[in-house]
């Protein structure tokens, strides 16, 4: 009884150590976002090539897609556009590209230097469908299943790890359904 | 020139007039501000934020606040938006009982045990001081009263 006493300490020291072990390898940037598991907020916005043409998320119901956060002026889209630009040429899900406060020209200029990996791109100039979507730290990523609600976000650049281990497989999951 | 001038003061007076100051607003959105946390520069409140993403949402809850919503209702929409994250208050829920009531656990916790240590010594302390300092006066009174009763001194 005594000696077991005497290891109470030791218990808490290991329970708090592991505790603040997990704390040290956490992202405090990644906040998790409410929106996952809940229907994607809806939104009709201008097409970014072609603005007199709208594309609503309506228009995207019944087939799995991923809105994809961008900005010309953002540093860390170019990391992970090359990655972008593979997944389009294999076809496997709808990416549509959310222009988020940038000026479309700039938007446009930037697509036909490192290549234009959306379906579409919308414009988000003012950063309000940002807003609704809980965008707070460009580029951020969203997997939508057929029935219009998010069941993935990822936050900062998409990596090639994050894409093969969670976002296709979880995209092709989601197109079985 | 002139004209110019005309211009400018048309548009000074039309902006004061299209947007009157309100103090009582400006200081509740300061304070909702105040309370509200900056996504992009995690410690500083969207007052204190000069991040792009602040200032849409300051213009936000300012929009908001001018369409009558209340300040719950204000911070519930950002809170469906950002998660709890966003309020430097975090609610009282299942999943934050540790954060609120983890503290006071553990003031009772290290409370129940000053005060069993405490008794402990204090009980050990109490007994062995006391029949201590007893023998030790008793042989000194002793001790020098045999020493004034020696003749030879």
């Amino acid at each position: 009884m005594k000696s077991l006493r005497l290891l109470v300490p030791l218990v808490i020291f290991v329970v708090i150590a592991g505790f603040l072990y997990v704390g040290l390898g956490r992202d405090p940037r990644e906040v998790p976002s409410p929106l996952v598991g809940k229907p994607a907020p809806a939104f009709t916005l201008a097409q970014l090539h072609d603005p007199g043409q709208k594309l609503s998320t309506a228009d995207m119901k019944g087939q799995v897609w991923l809105l994809n956060v961008w900005a010309s002026w953002c540093v860390s889209c170019r990391v992970e556009h090359p990655l972008l630009v593979q997944l389009a040429q294999a076809k496997v899900v709808p990416v549509i590209g959310l222009n988020y406060k940038d000026k479309v020209p700039e938007g446009l200029a930037w697509l036909a230097q490192n290549g234009d990996p959306y379906k579409l791109s919308v414009v988000d100039a003012d950063g309000r469908v940002g807003i609704d979507w809980g965008v707070y730290g460009v580029p951020e990523t969203f997997v939508v299943d057929k029935n219009g609600v998010i069941r993935y976000k990822h936050i900062g650049p998409v990596t090639a790890e994050a894409l093969q281990q969670t976002i296709l497989p979880l995209v092709r999951e989601l197109q079985k359904a | 020139m002139k004209r110019l001038l005309v211009w400018t003061f048309a548009f000074v007076v039309g902006a004061a007039i299209a947007a009157p100051p309100d103090p009582a607003l400006d200081a509740r959105l300061k304070k909702l501000d105040d309370e509200l946390r900056c996504l992009v520069c995690q410690n500083q409140s969207l007052a204190d934020s000069s991040a792009p993403l602040a200032q849409d949402l300051r213009r936000e809850v300012r929009s908001l606040a001018d369409a009558g919503k209340s300040d719950a209702e204000i911070k519930a929409f950002l809170v469906a938006r950002y998660g709890d994250f966003v309020l430097y208050k975090p609610p009282v829920k299942s999943t934050t009982w540790l954060l609120w009531f983890g503290p006071f656990i553990l003031l009772a916790g290290g409370a129940v045990v000053w005060w069993s240590v405490s008794r402990r010594r204090g009980r050990r302390s109490g007994v062995e001081g006391e029949s201590i300092d007893a023998t030790a006066v008793t042989a000194g009174v002793e001790r020098a009263r045999a020493l004034l009763n020696d003749p030879r001194e």
